[in-house]
């Protein structure tokens, strides 16, 4: 036992690195970390700077350019909201019961995050295409959902499906149930139990999926750019928009969209970060 | 877990049916249908088109081209996550939060700004030109847009594993005479080993699809720098449906092996290192 006062001393040494390695580490890490993720940020709002702010300007105000800063906004608008109620419902279920096949649906659930998102696109084309399933029924009825809104929702929706129950479940499962439980034995329905106990207990972890969920949403390209069609200023979302100015040499104008995308990608990490030192740990950290 | 806790609460079967109408119409018919389009080909047709020349040069591309980015994220992510996790400097919140930037970037504007770096007249692409070395338009540009989007998946897989891993087998390591070096390959670096394959594999899985950052930056020439998603979009735009949902699905049942090989590897060396 004599040696145990040894330990101690010996500790912080014999687990780290010597201090130069330590700098070199650190130095090369911020190295490639400023090549790698920095750079590229950095390059598409000086390239959208690049003839000044005017330019920025005019090209903000092209009526394609507007177009699909609306159709993205719509986009969103409807698939987020429905998203998160059924990423609430799926919550409760997987979160709060213990039943045959959860685990399979958790699975389902979370599916579409190992797919490629052109394949997201693709399934949808398969059932409403012109020679999808559905096809010809859909356009006899004069419905169309292929190369037109519906379909840019539908494709978003697959996407973004896991991103609010994949973040509540594991923050439901540590918080545990016993205060809905002493809510439901004092007599409270569904309801107030959801509105005072639940809801408020999970708030931040909510926030944080619909905002994930949201980034998503919004800056979707491949499962999108499958069911767009690409007709100029009415099927072309923020990123499609982003690729047709790219192709046709505007760079200014595609680096201007892609600045606005850019921000708000950085919107949704300032404020995932404030959240994550919230919520005091990293629940469902990949996007 | 009993029962009794279990039934005290309330709206398991409304939420139940909201879900499962959910996942039937938003992922399980969808999918159902890239199940069963190819075979309308029949089996002998699907065969043939997914074993066309410039359809195998695509697969082997998405394939390889994610493979090898993942090995390239193995080291690079290891080193990233270590510093993060074991040492302290100042900008250290700022980094980590950028480490998720592939993430939150969209994947068609981080193709254009890799394009537009990359680009023989880039910020990197003009350093690269003396040396003869091209990235923008070719095979390599791939590899540059997959390590970009796979980084943080290798990163963010090994943190929370580093965050837990017991210092005392370290600390035994160094008592009993061994140099920082020999802990860190003999005891650190196998305790790591499930968590970096669990890394390589996620990232592996986001390379193989991955489209957006890849479209701009490759090139897209047949043979050589086609990825397998941009093929599908192509069999979409001929309206060869089932030609697509064949391609679809065989990159499908090709990345669940894969991922399904990965894992049962992992859960080895899991049980060999406890």
């Amino acid at each position: 036992m004599s040696q145990s006062q040894a330990v101690p001393s010996v500790f912080p040494t014999a687990t780290r690195e010597r201090p130069a390695t330590r700098v070199v580490l650190t130095g090369v890490t911020i190295v490639l970390l400023v090549i790698l993720l920095l750079l590229p940020l950095t390059v598409i709002f000086t390239e959208a700077l690049s003839r000044g702010l005017g330019a920025v300007g005019v090209a903000l105000t092209d009526p394609d350019s507007l177009a699909s800063i609306k159709l993205t906004l719509l986009v969103a608008a409807v698939s987020v909201p429905l998203n998160t109620v059924c990423g609430l419902a799926a919550a409760w279920c997987i979160g709060r019961f213990q039943f045959r096949g959860r685990s399979l649906l958790l699975t389902l659930i979370e599916l579409p995050l190992s797919v490629s998102p052109v394949i997201s696109g693709l399934v949808w084309v398969l059932l409403f295409g012109a020679n999808g399933w559905f096809g010809p029924m859909l356009d006899r009825a004069g419905v169309r959902i292929i190369f037109a809104v519906p379909g840019l929702i539908l494709a978003t929706l697959l996407v973004t499906f896991p991103f609010v129950a994949r973040t509540l479940i594991p923050l439901m499962q540590q918080q545990g149930a016993a205060e809905e439980e002493a809510a439901i034995t004092l007599g409270a329905g569904f309801w107030q139990m959801f509105w005072r106990v639940t809801l408020p207990n999970m708030r931040w972890g909510l926030l944080y999926g619909v905002l994930l969920g949201n980034a998503r949403a919004m800056g979707e390209f491949g499962a999108v750019a499958v069911v767009s069609g690409h007709v100029r200023g009415q099927t072309m979302t923020m990123p499609l928009q982003v690729e047709a100015l790219f192709n046709d040499y505007d760079w200014i104008g595609a680096f201007t969209i892609a600045g606005l995308l850019s921000l708000l990608a950085l919107v949704t990490l300032a404020v995932k970060a404030a959240l994550e030192w919230r919520i005091g740990e990293r629940s469902g950290a990949l996007l | 877990m009993t029962t009794a806790r279990r039934s005290a609460l309330p709206g398991f079967g409304p939420a139940m049916a909201i879900t499962l109408c959910w996942v039937s119409l938003i992922v399980l018919v969808p999918l159902a249908s890239l199940a069963l389009r190819p075979w309308e080909l029949g089996l002998a047709g699907v065969l043939h088109s997914v074993t066309e020349p410039r359809v195998l040069a695509a697969l082997k591309l998405s394939f390889g081209a994610a493979a090898l980015a993942a090995s390239v994220n193995v080291p690079f992510g290891l080193l990233v996550a270590w510093v993060m996790v074991r040492y302290r400097f100042p900008g250290r919140r700022l980094a980590d939060s950028l480490i998720d930037m592939p993430l939150a970037l969209p994947t068609a504007v981080a193709g254009i700004a890799l394009t537009a770096l990359f680009s023989p007249k880039g910020w990197i692409g003009a350093w690269l030109t003396p040396f003869g070395i091209k990235v923008a338009y070719t095979p390599l540009g791939i590899m540059v847009a997959l390590v970009f989007v796979g980084l943080p998946f290798v990163v963010r897989t090994l943190e929370p594993v580093l965050m837990d891993l017991p210092q005392d087998a370290e600390e035994a390591a160094a008592t009993l005479g061994a140099t920082r070096a020999q802990t860190l390959r003999r005891v650190v670096l196998p305790a790591l080993a499930p968590a970096l394959l669990a890394g390589f594999a996620a990232a592996l899985a986001r390379g193989v699809g991955e489209y957006g950052s890849v479209i701009f930056i490759a090139g897209n020439m047949p043979m050589i720098s086609e990825i397998a998603p941009l093929l599908i979009v192509i069999r979409l735009e001929q309206l060869d449906y089932a030609g697509a949902a064949a391609l679809g699905l065989i990159m499908l049942l090709v990345s669940f092996a894969i991922l399904l090989l990965l894992n049962l590897l992992q859960k080895r060396m899991g049980v060999r290192v406890r």
